[in-house]
């Protein structure tokens, strides 16, 4: 029987601030088999990338539960959802966020050293080579353009051979070219791992490619589609 | 720069005050801790100052006080006071022994002041129980009386109503001595004092001629006296013959000295927290630029000149500093005074607390050039940085220096500095090295910095493997981080405490270590020329005395050299006041003559001396070279023969002045005599030599030791408060440091807990990269402090160096665990914070 990858069960979200208590998501629902890639879109400030952090346990929950592989991390201390995420999970932003002191082939090794693999560097180097950037491993990120940061960012990400990778805009910051190069890697990167996708764009050509895309308004599920339809 | 231009940055500056001072906390602690402990030092020299001029002529104990060495006054010295003066009081100071007989007889060292009818002419006497002086003196019938300190009597087991001797006179002790004036040593010497009646000294056998006395007469001067005149006056007619005059003007030279130079270096070492601060102020002045970046890149796109620009955040820096020297003056001057019931209760001395206005004036000029020169440079750069580069992290991006007229004005400002401080401390020596120790030891600690950036650069291949280890490097080697404000302020003050403790250490090793090994168990002075051969038969005739040397002693003034007054010939320690010397007929054992040739034995031509070879040279004396010493008031000319190697590190008799016998014929002197002896022999040649011959005098050398090491240790422990302040300082900075990197280390944390790091790993890369930067720190600074510990110890005290391995642990201890303590302080917020919310802020 083929599991689940992700499952969300009345998901709602709310955060307080200084104006007051602020309902980001309300009552969401949804599931996502293993395998597959879900395109979420919606205006900005539908909730979007919010809804994404809560898969990726990087956001609680006000109230509802998250299931990932089996494993219900609603509740999940801080520290165990790290230990979840390294074992299971990529995550790409928007503004890439590597880390600045650290040289790319460092910010890509970190998460194996993290998980205490003896080779993290020789992967990492491979893991570099095939964003195409093996000549760049020793720069800094402030050294390296947005489109090379970002494919820094999808080999820190797909390291570990994650079975679901987030994505939270990853060509927001990008221009043509560079957006289409870091997609084709991360379509690649997935097809070749077979890793659960997760995406969040503004771009509609981009959510095209996914299998399902989540239309979000005002924090709630709009519509849902999936691209064969 | 035009009234608009000003007018115009004024404005801008005005609107970006609006936002008030948040984030110039840590630039503004800095500024005032910096300029308050300066402040404070100076009010407390200030306070003292005026309480020593103040209580002139009670410290003095009369409105001038001439003195004679080794003599009383001629009777041409006495008319001449009797006729400027309405009183004079003679008393007279010497080194005793007090002899208490009981079931064993037990002795006692002590400063023994023999005064006349008068004494005191100004100031009071205050006698446990209360009693007037005379009726002290007046004694029991039987024997007179006599009054000492408590710990005196207390070392002796004395109470009042007991008796003991003073050579061969009995005294009853009537009183206890609780205070008096003219205590001008600040309570210190080498035994507590005892007052006797000067005429009830007579057949105590102590006094005769050649003892090591000093006699001195107060005088209550006439009304209309002028004190320059009558100073001047005494130089003319009897400077030659040893006379010295103090008045009221100077009430205690030596004390006032001793504070001044005290103030002086510690005001020094409050001028090197400041130096830390300046690190904060200049780091805090970037880490505000840096945020303002935007700001600058906008104001230059509307076309705001680079000029405007460096004046609209000079004259916001320039606000700031003004408040924060300010707040500093304001808690220098302060502090002293709340403290000030302590404080005088601490000090031998009297003092005033009160505002003086002096030293706050001092400190606000420190703390202004010190902002300046520091916070000149970053204000620099935002003239030179383009705005496309200001939008690109412009106060990371580079290290370039900034143009040549800001690195004259630095320049200048840093002379100006220097200049301030020789004139306000008075001791262009001091202050140069101090000055230069700092301007050292900040480049020193640059340089270190940047190792520490490449070290930790090329150890992070190394560290693969352990994540933790490698973050904490990766974060030590950026460039920008907190690397070099951390090594800088915390270096510098670690630097200075470690100097400190390197110094006392080796001073008090030598003192209290190396120098019993090597000195006499004790000295013997006053033995009359005919006590002599007694004295060496007793001492020939122990088997358990391994050595003593016995030398004849009179003291002289070196009033002349070549004809030419000693005073115009050089500024020479030898030549201020008077010094021993002696006479022999053949150079002693082991003498090294460096130059020229010893008289033949017998020799009885013109008078031939010999004189020490380092002071020698130092004065620019050479053979055949005439000095004329006068030796109670009889002037000696003589040549020098020879130059000898004089050594005065092992506490034994070393004379710089040594002449034929002949040229001394006839003058009254006494001996000196040092006893090295095994430590269970030293009772009974003490008992023995003190039986036989009651006038002498005994110094156990121990109990001198002892006396040195409780001075130093006060000196020592007032360095070491001053050198704190520069610590806390540098731990305000490390503070500041640590402020300044929570948002980098808040999204360091966010990033590495998305890619799978608990918050103990987090925790455990945080405090490694603190405790790596602190024993970075902690390793430079002692490094820097063994250096000038070296230096100091060597070409300046000229004693062995040591390392004093507790006091390096104790630096590298205390940088270790400051940098721990402000850098986990900080670690909370970045651990605490959700990476969702970090992240997605930074979108």
């Amino acid at each position: 029987m083929m599991t689940d990858a992700l499952s969300l069960s009345n998901v709602s979200l709310s955060l307080c601030g200084n104006a007051g208590t602020v309902n980001i998501l309300h009552d969401i629902s949804l599931t996502v088999a293993k395998g597959e890639t879900l395109g979420l879109v919606g205006p900005s400030g539908s909730g979007k990338s919010s809804l994404l952090m809560l898969m990726g346990g990087l956001e609680t929950a006000s109230s509802g539960s998250i299931t990932a592989f089996g494993t219900n991390i609603t509740h999940l201390s801080e520290d165990h959802l790290a230990h979840f995420r390294q074992k299971n999970m990529g995550v790409v932003f928007q503004s890439f966020h590597l880390i600045p002191t650290m040289t790319a082939l460092e910010n890509v090794a970190t998460p194996l050293e993290l998980a205490g693999v003896r080779n993290a560097f020789d992967r990492a180097g491979t893991e570099l080579t095939a964003v195409g950037l093996a000549n760049r491993a020793t720069h800094y990120p402030a050294q390296m353009s947005g489109g090379e940061q970002q494919r820094v960012a999808l080999a820190r990400a797909s390291i570990t051979r994650p079975k679901l990778l987030l994505a939270d805009e990853p060509t927001g910051n990008l221009d043509e070219a560079n957006s289409a190069a870091v997609i084709d890697i991360l379509f690649g990167l997935r097809e070749q791992h077979g890793a659960t996708l997760i995406m969040v764009t503004h771009s509609n050509e981009l959510a095209a490619r996914c299998d399902r895309v989540i239309h979000l308004r005002n924090g709630q599920i709009d519509t849902q589609q999936t691209t064969t339809e | 720069m035009t009234p608009s231009t000003l007018f115009i940055a004024w404005t801008f500056a005005k609107r970006e005050l609006r936002s008030g001072l948040y984030g110039f906390r840590i630039f503004l602690a800095c500024l005032a801790l910096g300029v308050a402990t300066i402040a404070a030092i100076g009010t407390v020299r200030a306070s003292i100052q005026a309480g020593l001029t103040a209580n002139g002529a009670a410290l003095l104990g009369g409105n001038a006080v001439v003195r004679f060495t080794y003599r009383f006054a001629q009777p041409d010295e006495r008319a001449w006071m009797a006729s400027i003066a309405t009183r004079v009081s003679e008393t007279t100071d010497f080194r005793s022994m007090i002899v208490v007989k009981r079931d064993t007889i037990e002795r006692g060292l002590t400063q023994v002041q023999a005064v006349d009818d008068l004494y005191p002419l100004i100031g009071k006497v205050n006698l446990d129980p209360p009693m007037q002086l005379a009726d002290a003196f007046a004694g029991n019938g039987t024997f007179p009386g006599s009054v000492m300190e408590r710990a005196l009597a207390n070392r002796l087991a004395l109470i009042v109503g007991d008796t003991f001797k003073l050579g061969e006179q009995t005294f009853i002790l009537t009183a206890i001595l609780v205070s008096y004036p003219d205590n001008s040593g600040g309570g210190f010497g080498l035994g507590p004092r005892t007052l006797v009646l000067l005429d009830n000294l007579k057949n105590s056998g102590l006094l005769a001629q050649g003892t090591l006395m000093e006699s001195n007469y107060r005088l209550d001067l006439k009304d209309d006296a002028n004190l320059a005149t009558l100073e001047n006056q005494a130089k003319n007619l009897f400077e030659e013959s040893g006379l010295r005059w103090h008045d009221t003007r100077a009430g205690v030279p030596g004390v006032a000295r001793f504070v001044d130079r005290i103030a002086a270096f510690l005001i020094l070492i409050g001028l090197s927290g400041l130096a830390v601060g300046g690190v904060g102020v200049s780091a805090a002045v970037r880490s505000f630029l840096s945020g303002k970046s935007n700001v600058i890149a906008i104001l230059k796109t509307l076309g705001v000149t680079r000029h405007i620009i460096f004046l609209t955040y000079f004259l916001q820096i320039g606000v700031l500093t003004i408040i924060g020297v300010a707040i500093g003056v304001a808690l220098g001057a302060v502090i002293p005074l709340a403290l000030a019931p302590i404080i005088e209760a601490h000090l031998p001395v009297p003092s005033d607390f009160t505002l003086h206005a002096a030293p706050l004036f001092e400190s606000t000029i420190y703390g202004v050039l010190t902002a300046l020169i520091f916070t000149l440079w970053p204000l620099a750069r935002t003239e030179d940085i383009k705005p496309a580069t200001l939008f690109r992290d412009a106060f990371t991006a580079g290290n370039i220096l900034p143009s040549p007229k800001y690195l004259i004005i630095t320049a200048l400002l840093l002379t100006t500095l220097i200049g301030t401080a020789i004139i306000f401390s008075g001791t262009a020596f001091l202050t140069l090295w101090t000055t230069g120790g700092i301007l050292c030891a900040l480049t020193l600690l640059i340089i270190a910095a940047y190792l520490a950036r490449f070290a930790a650069q090329k150890l992070r291949r190394l560290s693969r493997g352990f994540p933790t280890l490698r973050f904490a490097l990766a974060s030590i080697s950026a460039r920008g981080g907190e690397t070099t404000s951390v090594v800088l302020s915390l270096g510098l003050g670690l630097a200075v405490l470690a100097a400190v403790g390197q110094i006392d250490g080796n001073l008090r090793g030598s003192i209290t270590n190396e120098l019993p090994d090597v000195a006499p168990s004790y000295f013997f002075v006053d033995i009359q020329p005919d006590q002599i051969d007694g004295f060496r038969a007793r001492l020939d005739n122990d088997p358990q005395v391994k050595q003593y040397e016995a030398a004849p002693m009179l003291r002289g003034i070196i009033t002349q050299i070549n004809g030419v007054s000693s005073r115009d010939f050089a500024d020479h320690w030898v030549l201020q006041g008077d010094r021993g010397l002696t006479y022999s007929d053949l150079p002693g054992e082991g003498t090294i003559i460096t130059e020229g040739v010893w008289w033949p034995k017998d020799y009885t031509g013109p008078p031939l001396i010999s004189f020490a070879t380092e002071e020698g040279l130092e004065m620019g004396l050479e053979i055949g070279d005439t000095i004329t010493i006068n030796i109670l008031g009889r002037d000696i000319t003589a040549i020098i023969a020879n130059f000898r190697e004089v050594s005065f590190e092992d506490a034994g008799i070393g004379f710089i002045m040594s002449m034929n016998p002949a040229a001394l014929q006839g003058a009254p002197h006494s001996w000196i005599s040092t006893v090295y002896s095994a430590p269970e022999a030293e009772t009974a040649i003490l008992r023995d030599l003190a039986t036989a011959y009651p006038n002498i005098t005994a110094i156990r050398v121990r109990d001198a030791i002892d006396q040195v090491v409780q001075l130093l240790g006060g000196i020592s422990a007032a360095t070491r408060y001053g050198a704190l302040t520069t610590l806390i300082t540098g731990f305000l900075v490390l503070i500041g440091a640590a402020a300044a990197g929570v948002p980098a280390r808040t999204f360091e944390a966010a990033v590495l807990k998305t890619l799978g790091a608990s918050r103990t790993t987090i925790l455990i890369s945080f405090a490694l990269r603190s405790a790596l930067l602190g024993l970075a720190a902690g390793l430079v600074a002692l490094a820097a402090g063994m250096m000038g510990g070296w230096a100091v110890s060597t070409f300046i005290m000229e004693i062995d160096y040591k390392p004093i391995w507790s006091s390096a642990g104790a630096i590298i201890l205390g940088g270790i665990s400051a940098t721990l303590l402000a850098g986990l302080a900080f670690s909370w917020r970045p651990l605490a914070a959700k990476p969702a919310h970090v992240l997605r802020s930074r979108e």
